[in-house]
């Protein structure tokens, strides 16, 4: 227990001692190769996609292999991917050694957690290997509880089982940052990435039960026929996108809120500089996450919702656009006087902001309700959220990876590899929706497998983007596991950056800390730059 | 291959929606400038062992944090409001539309003309007179897109959606669902010609209907035994229909409902659900008897007679 060479990876070898454990550490790498191949899996439906749609005819996949693969990859991208990406992995081995604590508060919990999502997921797994599900990851109604001949309930199950698992994850967030803060971390003295965190837990806790619900809801009726959506049995099909939208729009933060804490992280470290405006953007979290909750009927402005109700959503969605504006504008703020360094995790950082301020931007078009009618249910929206959430989450998953990266396997990523990686990611993410947006504006819908001829240039691009994409994932995958060998080994904080996390050793003991750490200063306090951007006196 | 940015604009909503798109781009243009060159200057300034001025200013954050969180808010409001107001014109037709019926179903568009003519995946319409589609699916959710007219509406089973437009220039344009719908949502599609005047009016007449869309209503109305109580109201006491559209209706809970569409919709399929006052409950519901395209007909055979000033009784 006191050997200073024993660290949690060390501290047990056998496949007993990673089922069972209830180590935060463990399980969040439990995590990380859990989604790493619902990741693959729906990625590689992406790529049959692409191939598809190479052609305006529908000749690779009949329409029905077509819908099942749209629907394979929204619902595992979604739930079984994006949704536990930064929370459950980088959340569960970064939050309590950021704060300065021995576990979460509920360690079993927490185990519980993972194998809810993996219950989940294996229920939504056979449904694909039964045959899969064409409903498209929204199961609208009447067409998921009356039309749909696929997989619907079993499908629906492993999401309403992974469900739970969220909101255990972050009834256990919410309680760890709340009550094992280390001595003098207050609240205003937390890494930006915590108050992140416990945003996004807030959403888990309070959104995910209406996805039950609805889930429920829509089990119910295609089982029983009890008219709740569908009209032919007096039910209402609206009433289920209200439901499911109240839901899935806050779960649109879930997705991007963790990726902004990851940024916030990374800007100040390779600029060697506090973050400008702590206060504003640690608020912005919070602002987001409640006005996250009263956006859901922009996604219903065609749906023949009352216009009045299309008003209000719209601006109540231009609304929640500021706050976000408001962490791009301190960030940049954050770069001038800085000693800025290119280090795989800030490229990633950077390239994060780009993205993210594009699919902000393209969101303020599709808040604008005029504009939306036109833009509703095309290709526009299809590139607005892809750039939110691979340009903006998953690109800050890759960042938050490669910076932690030697904290949690104590060994060092090749650099200029990881940097090539960002920047093959950076371009063949544009390539593969930036066309999209044109082909959305030119107007052509989502959800086809055949489409007009004069579209085909755009989807011949976005296909090319789409396999250097696959590149900039795979090269990582490659250089992370050589890593593991032969990697250099690295030393406490290789960043020299300030936070808990980097005062204990990489890779961190058993219970994180030799002694509880007493916090006696802000976050990000770096010591002041000289004009070749050192610090003299550190 | 072809490289199109733009599509075509062929209606007075498009003109005004693009205005905004191009609004949109100006203001995205002007922001990403704003944001972007200061940060490319930044890293480039201050990157690690250049010699530059590091000593940390004492800003005044909290203006500056103001600032550029008053002006975004106030920018974004004056977008909201515009995309508002012409939203809010596409949503509420004019008076005086030329009204044309369109059910959706898996995966078909059925288009109904007022004179008779029934048309699939294929839209004929005049230029430059304002069009309002009744819209109903005989299934699931649909969508009714025209890209060249900037002009959508959900399709939702179980009540009339409405979507109006006034083409402004001859030509066809392709019309999609835009709402997945099933296997062959793809398929589900067509075009539109928009049409000189004259060219409609032979379109029209080159279809040799026997009926118009209300004579055919008619039709129905006595197959299916409608007449046999709302005309000879002195047998079964049913409420007359003459002159009823869009005339306020006192209902039985003392309340009034304006009989428009939806009125008469529900009236067939929910009949007991909005008893007129004085009357009782005894018309059986229509709900599954009827396809969405037979109701259509129906309720344009009711407008018909609705316009007709009803007789005053003595």
């Amino acid at each position: 227990m006191n050997d200073p060479e024993q660290n949690y990876l060390s501290a047990g070898w056998t496949v007993r001692s990673w089922l069972l454990t209830t180590d935060h550490k463990r399980i969040g790498i439990l995590y990380l190769l859990s989604i790493l191949v619902f990741f693959a899996i729906a990625a590689a439906a992406a790529a049959m996609m692409r191939l598809e749609l190479l052609t305006p005819q529908g000749d690779l996949v009949l329409s029905e292999t077509y819908n099942k693969l749209f629907t394979m990859h929204g619902v595992l991208m979604v739930w079984f991917f994006l949704i536990p990406s930064i929370p459950t992995v980088l959340g569960n081995f970064i939050i309590p050694l950021m704060i300065g604590a021995r576990d979460v508060a509920f360690p079993k919990l927490n185990l519980l957690s993972w194998y809810l999502f993996i219950i989940g997921g294996c229920f939504a797994l056979h449904a694909i290997v039964l045959g899969g599900v064409d409903t498209g990851w929204t199961f609208y109604t009447p067409y998921s509880t009356a039309y749909s001949n696929s997989h619907v309930l079993e499908m629906a199950a492993g999401i309403f089982i992974a469900g739970f698992g969220s909101i255990l994850t972050g009834l256990n967030f919410i309680i760890t940052i709340q009550k094992m803060r280390a001595p003098g971390l207050t609240w205003f003295r937390l890494p930006l990435f915590i108050w992140s965190m416990y945003s996004t837990s807030i959403i888990l806790v309070l959104a995910t039960p209406v996805l039950a619900i609805t889930l429920l809801l829509m089990s119910i009726e295609r089982i029983w026929g009890v008219g709740i959506f569908n009209p032919k049995l007096g039910g209402d099909p609206i009433l289920f996108q209200h439901l499911f939208w109240f839901y899935s729009h806050p779960a649109v933060y879930i997705m991007i809120l963790p990726g902004l804490g990851v940024v916030s992280e990374i800007i100040p470290c390779f600029s060697r500089k506090k973050i400008f405006g702590y206060k504003f953007v640690a608020f912005s979290s919070v602002a987001i996450a409640v006005l996250g909750f009263l956006v859901w009927g922009h996604h219903m402005f065609v749906s023949s919702q009352s216009i009045y109700a299309g008003m209000a959503f719209s601006i109540l969605s231009f609304l929640v656009a500021i706050p976000s504006a408001i962490k791009v504008f301190n960030w940049t703020a954050t770069l001038y006087r800085g000693s800025i360094s290119f280090n795989a995790p800030m490229l990633y950082a950077l390239s994060f902001i780009g993205l993210f301020v594009i699919g902000g931007l393209t969101g303020l078009f599709l808040a604008t309700l005029a504009v939306d009618v036109h833009l509703h249910g095309t290709y526009f929206v299809v590139a607005h959220f892809h750039y939110i959430m691979v340009g903006g989450m998953v690109t800050a998953f890759m960042g938050g990876l490669h910076f932690w990266w030697p904290k949690i396997t104590g060994r060092l990523y090749p650099e200029k590899l990881a940097q090539l990686a960002a920047i093959i990611l950076f371009i063949g993410f544009n390539l593969t929706f930036f066309p999209q947006f044109i082909l959305g504006y030119l107007g052509m819908p989502r959800r086809v497998h055949e489409y007009a001829p004069e579209f085909q240039l755009y989807n011949v691009l976005s296909t090319a983007g789409a396999s250097i994409l696959a590149i900039g994932y795979l090269l990582p995958l490659i250089y992370f596991l050589w890593s593991l060998f032969y990697g250099k080994k690295s030393s406490a904080n290789p960043w020299r950056a300030t936070g808990l996390e980097w005062k204990t050793s990489s890779p961190p003991p058993k219970h994180n800390f030799a002694e509880t750490p007493v916090v006696t200063e802000d976050a990000y306090e770096y010591p002041p730059l000289n004009e070749i951007g050192e610090h003299p006196d550190a | 291959m072809n490289f199109p940015l733009f599509p075509q604009e062929a209606s007075t909503a498009a003109a005004q929606t693009d205005h905004i798109y191009f609004a949109l781009l100006g203001l995205s243009a002007f922001i990403l400038a704003l944001v972007f060159l200061p940060m490319i200057f930044f890293l480039f300034k201050y990157r690690s062992g250049k010699i530059a001025n590091r000593a940390q200013l004492n800003l005044p954050t909290n203006k500056i944090e103001v600032t550029w969180t008053v002006i975004p808010t106030l920018i974004a409001l004056g977008i909201f409001a515009w995309g508002a107001k012409v939203y809010f014109d596409e949503e509420v037709p004019p008076a005086n539309t030329l009204e044309i019926n369109v059910v959706g179903k898996q995966w078909m568009w059925k288009i109904q003309h007022q004179e008779g003519n029934h048309e699939i995946n294929e839209l004929h319409i005049p230029v430059n007179r304002a069009v309002k589609l009744t819209l109903a699916s005989e299934d699931v959710i649909h969508s009714f897109y025209i890209p060249a007219f900037r002009i959508k509406q959900d399709v939702v089973p179980g009540r009339f959606t409405t979507e109006w437009f006034q083409p402004t220039r001859v030509g066809t344009y392709r019309f999609y669902c835009s709402e997945y719908c099933g296997t062959d949502h793809s398929k589900m599609q067509g075009i539109v010609f928009v049409m000189k005047p004259q060219d409609y009016e032979n379109w029209l007449a080159r279809g040799n209907v026997r009926n118009t869309l209300a004579q055919s209503g008619e039709n129905l109305f006595r197959r299916l035994g409608c007449s046999g109580c709302h005309v000879n109201s002195n047998v079964i006491h049913a409420p007359p229909l003459e002159g009823l559209y869009e005339k306020l209706v006192p209902l039985s809970d003392k309340t009034f409902v304006r009989a428009d569409d939806k009125y008469l919709r529900d009236s067939i399929l929910l009949p007991t659900s909005q008893v007129v006052a004085g009357y009782q409950p005894l018309m059986p519901t229509y709900e599954g008897r009827i396809s969405e395209d037979e109701l259509l007909q129906l309720i344009a055979y009711l407008k018909s007679i609705g316009k007709e000033t009803p007789p005053k009784k003595p």
